[in-house]
């Protein structure tokens, strides 16, 4: 029987996924073809820009993706693919395994490499036994039944697999720390608070894989002899909580969770914790304060949680694409995984790429690879013939990386050089229509809003440094205003507890390292070069070309436009106030912006 | 903390549900979560009934609730428009969706209109970065928003 599988991660649902899964069930129903095909859902294949995506999926494997799909098109690619036996090319995102038939998509994945997304757009997320076919819970079984704790380990050691939440500390030794520390109750927990702006790489996983983050954990608690572990969930993933806990009962009941795991001694249970909104959370410290119940302010280090963590007990703490790479390395072996990669850096990343590029979405890249082949390779360059002006890497803690460094390979080490960090990855390409200092304003705003309070300079020198921002781009810019905030970031910097202080002064670093120019334009000539920040803009009317047809005099919140019908309009500076709404509205290209 | 409609707080249904949950001071976080979910606020009561069950003194829980930014002292309107104000939105202009929602309703960040219909919340990532600019009303996510489209979707919920 064919299936057809509609992609309803939140992505997918927010383009309309829902829509065209209820407008299938209809139809299917309408039909009585509920014996000819299978209508299942599944998680997110990466490639969000052309959502909503409908797969067709023959009963060998093959299959086809559809893009674009509204609940018209979904009728007939039921009618004519799923019921019909006939393929629709002309619409096909993916091909997987179909001859004579592919799609953009295809040239999309040629130089990803997928272990943590291998089943995310494949399987239904909510059915276990999905997750089962393709291998679900043998690594586990693997480890159980033929692996010491000591071996586990060492074989996670040896794939030299990193932290992949952004510090990039070595995951087997992390394992293995947390082993070494004497107690009678261990726990496992599972950073599921992702919280940069512009990152959506474990809600997908969650989402798409429930189960392998389960099983990751399932392993880390084998090795480091837990018997009790928690998944911190930020709240604003409502459906990626409501595939967690569905993938648990499941497991439960057969048994891959609970009391002597595969008929040995090892026991396991786990528990969903809902963050509340708090981005410190994501910092272990504070998430693990959060878990007890209380605010999430970090503590001191040492004592790590490996020694020290939940409840007082030694904790091992990763994030949820670290766990997902888990049971592929027992499966596949360490030497696989340490094949891909550079020196220090293995594996595979996720990024999540969004911003000025033309197929945003998730993508799995080999580490190694160059900023500038992910950009223009995998993820189709910058749309609209705009000049790419730099990628923000690391969220809030991290920076922006121009142009001209486009060729550093993507390992921690490198991305660490420019002045930026790896990040858990997020990704946001930005072109010459973003203005460098704003961005750095708008990284300031939410880390000065995060900040928890407890350090002096993270609470008030984030604010000043804010403050001088403001200052700059409304057009009041002092020239020492620069040398203030490069004096004000080296001490928040360098006097913080946690990470979030530690690096909130990385996106003004790096924009004043290399987009210098920027600021001075902003604080000599009173100008906004990429035309973003409104109080250094002026507003004209090109006399040529406007025909006087009065809609901007009409729109215009506060009465500066005057002129006859017909006849061309002219603004007055003095009552402009600057809103960009005469050049929204004009047809005629008429608003000369400066 | 004090507000006019304390007084009309139904905590039985508070109580009924509570004792689902261990009574542990790890608990706090997802009782106040609870009440949000019963009340879509904190209502002064409940954080005495969970300090009463908890064990927690009710000067930690009101830390707490105002540590993180989900929990609310005041009751919400019947639609929640959360903006996203992530990176990805604000670099595709969710400054102008904003802004529209704010003259189209009349409220800024944090307020509710005076029929008590609309919440407007500016928030910092819904993750759907590739749909920029987002918001959802609920738990509906509308994405590729322009101010114009903003107004037709309020429209339906009018």
């Amino acid at each position: 029987m064919r299936e057809i599988l509609v992609g309803m991660a939140s992505c997918g649902v927010a383009a309309g996924a829902d829509k065209v899964y209820e407008k299938l069930k209809e139809e299917i129903q309408a039909r009585g073809a509920e014996d000819k095909v299978k209508l299942k859902i599944t998680g997110c294949i990466g490639m969000c820009y052309r959502e909503p995506l409908v797969e067709v999926r023959e009963e060998d494997g093959r299959g086809l993706i559809y893009a674009d799909v509204t609940p018209k098109r979904a009728v007939e690619i039921l009618e004519k693919h799923a019921l019909g036996g006939e393929p629709i090319p002309e619409w096909v995102l993916l091909s997987r395994g179909f001859e004579g038939i592919s799609g953009e998509g295809n040239e999309l994945l040629k130089k990803q490499v997928r272990i943590v997304l291998r089943n995310c757009g494949i399987i239904d997320p909510e059915n276990i036994d999905d997750y089962l076919a393709r291998d679900g819970y043998k690594a586990l079984e693997k480890v159980l039944k033929t692996m010491t704790p000591e071996e586990v380990i060492d074989e996670i050691y040896k794939s030299g697999l990193r932290g992949r939440g952004g510090a990039g500390f070595p995951t087997g030794l992390k394992w293995k720390f947390t082993r070494a520390s004497k107690g009678d109750k261990k726990y496992v927990v599972c950073n599921a608070d992702e919280g940069d702006p512009g990152a959506f790489m474990d809600r997908s996983t969650l989402e798409g894989d429930p189960h392998s983050v389960l099983e990751g954990m399932l392993i880390a608690a084998y090795a480091i002899g837990a018997d009790e572990g928690y998944i911190y969930v930020r709240a604003e993933y409502p459906r990626a909580i409501h595939r967690l806990k569905i993938a648990i009962a499941q497991a439960e009941e057969r048994g891959f969770i609970g009391d002597n795991i595969f008929g040995t001694d090892f026991s396991f249970h786990i528990h969903i914790k809902e963050g509340a909104g708090a981005f410190v959370c994501g910092e272990e410290t504070a998430l693990l304060q959060s878990i007890e119940g209380k605010r999430g302010m970090p503590r001191v280090r040492p004592p790590y949680p490996a020694q020290k963590g939940l409840f007082g007990k030694p904790t091992n703490i990763n994030n949820v694409e670290t766990y997902a790479n888990v049971p592929w390395i027992i499966l596949n072996g360490a030497e696989k995984f340490a094949a891909m990669g550079t020196e220090k850096s293995k594996g595979t990343k996720v990024f999540a790429l969004a911003g000025k590029i033309a197929r945003g979405g998730l993508v799995e890249i080999p580490m190694g690879m160059t900023i500038r082949e992910l950009i223009f390779d995998v993820a189709g360059g910058i749309p609209g013939g705009k000049k790419p002006k730099a990628v923000q890497m690391g969220g809030p803690s991290g920076g922006c990386i121009p142009v001209e460094l486009w060729d550093t390979p993507i390992d921690y080490e490198s991305i660490t050089a420019t002045g930026a960090i790896m990040g858990s990855g997020g990704l946001v390409v930005m072109d010459e229509d973003t203005c460098m200092v704003d961005v750095a304003k708008f990284f300031l705003e939410f880390t000065q809003r995060e900040s928890c309070g407890k350090c002096t300079f993270c609470r008030i020198g984030t604010k000043r440094m804010l403050e001088i921002l403001q200052k700059i781009t409304n057009g009041e810019g002092e020239p020492e205003d620069i040398d203030k905030l490069e004096e004000l970031a080296y001490k928040v910097k360098t006097t913080s507890l946690c990470g979030l202080g530690q690096t909130a002064p990385n996106p003004v670093l790096t924009t004043l390292k290399y987009f210098r120019d920027e600021y001075e334009a902003h604080i000599y000539d009173k100008k906004c070069p990429a035309k973003v920040c409104r109080p250094l803009l002026t507003y004209t009317i090109i006399e040529d070309k406007c025909t006087g047809c009065t809609l901007c005099a009409l729109k215009c919140p506060a009465g500066a436009i005057s002129g006859e019908r017909g006849k061309p309009h002219t603004i007055d500076q003095e009552k402009c106030i600057k809103c960009g709404m005469c050049y929204q509205v004009c047809n005629f290209d008429a608003i000369k912006v400066e | 903390m004090a507000d006019a409609t304390a007084a009309s707080v139904d905590l039985s249904k508070f109580r009924e549900r509570m004792k689902n949950y261990p009574p542990e001071p790890s608990q706090v976080i997802p009782l106040l979560q609870l009440s949000m979910e019963l009340y879509g606020y904190v209502p002064q009561e409940v954080m005495y009934e969970i300090s009463e069950y908890t064990g927690s003194p009710v000067s930690q829980i009101y830390g707490v609730a105002t540590f993180y930014a989900q929990f609310r002292f005041t009751p919400v309107g019947k639609y929640i428009i959360r903006v996203c104000h992530g990176t990805a939105c604000h670099v595709a202009g969710a400054r102008s969706i904003s802004e529209a929602i704010e003259e189209e309703l009349g409220i800024r960040n944090g307020e509710t209109t005076p029929d008590g219909k609309f919440t407007l919340e500016l928030v910092s990532c819904l993750g759907c970065c590739s749909l920029a600019p987002v918001m959802m009303v609920n738990e509906h996510t509308h994405g590729r928003l322009t101010p114009d489209k903003v107004s037709r979707i309020l429209k339906q919920y009018k």
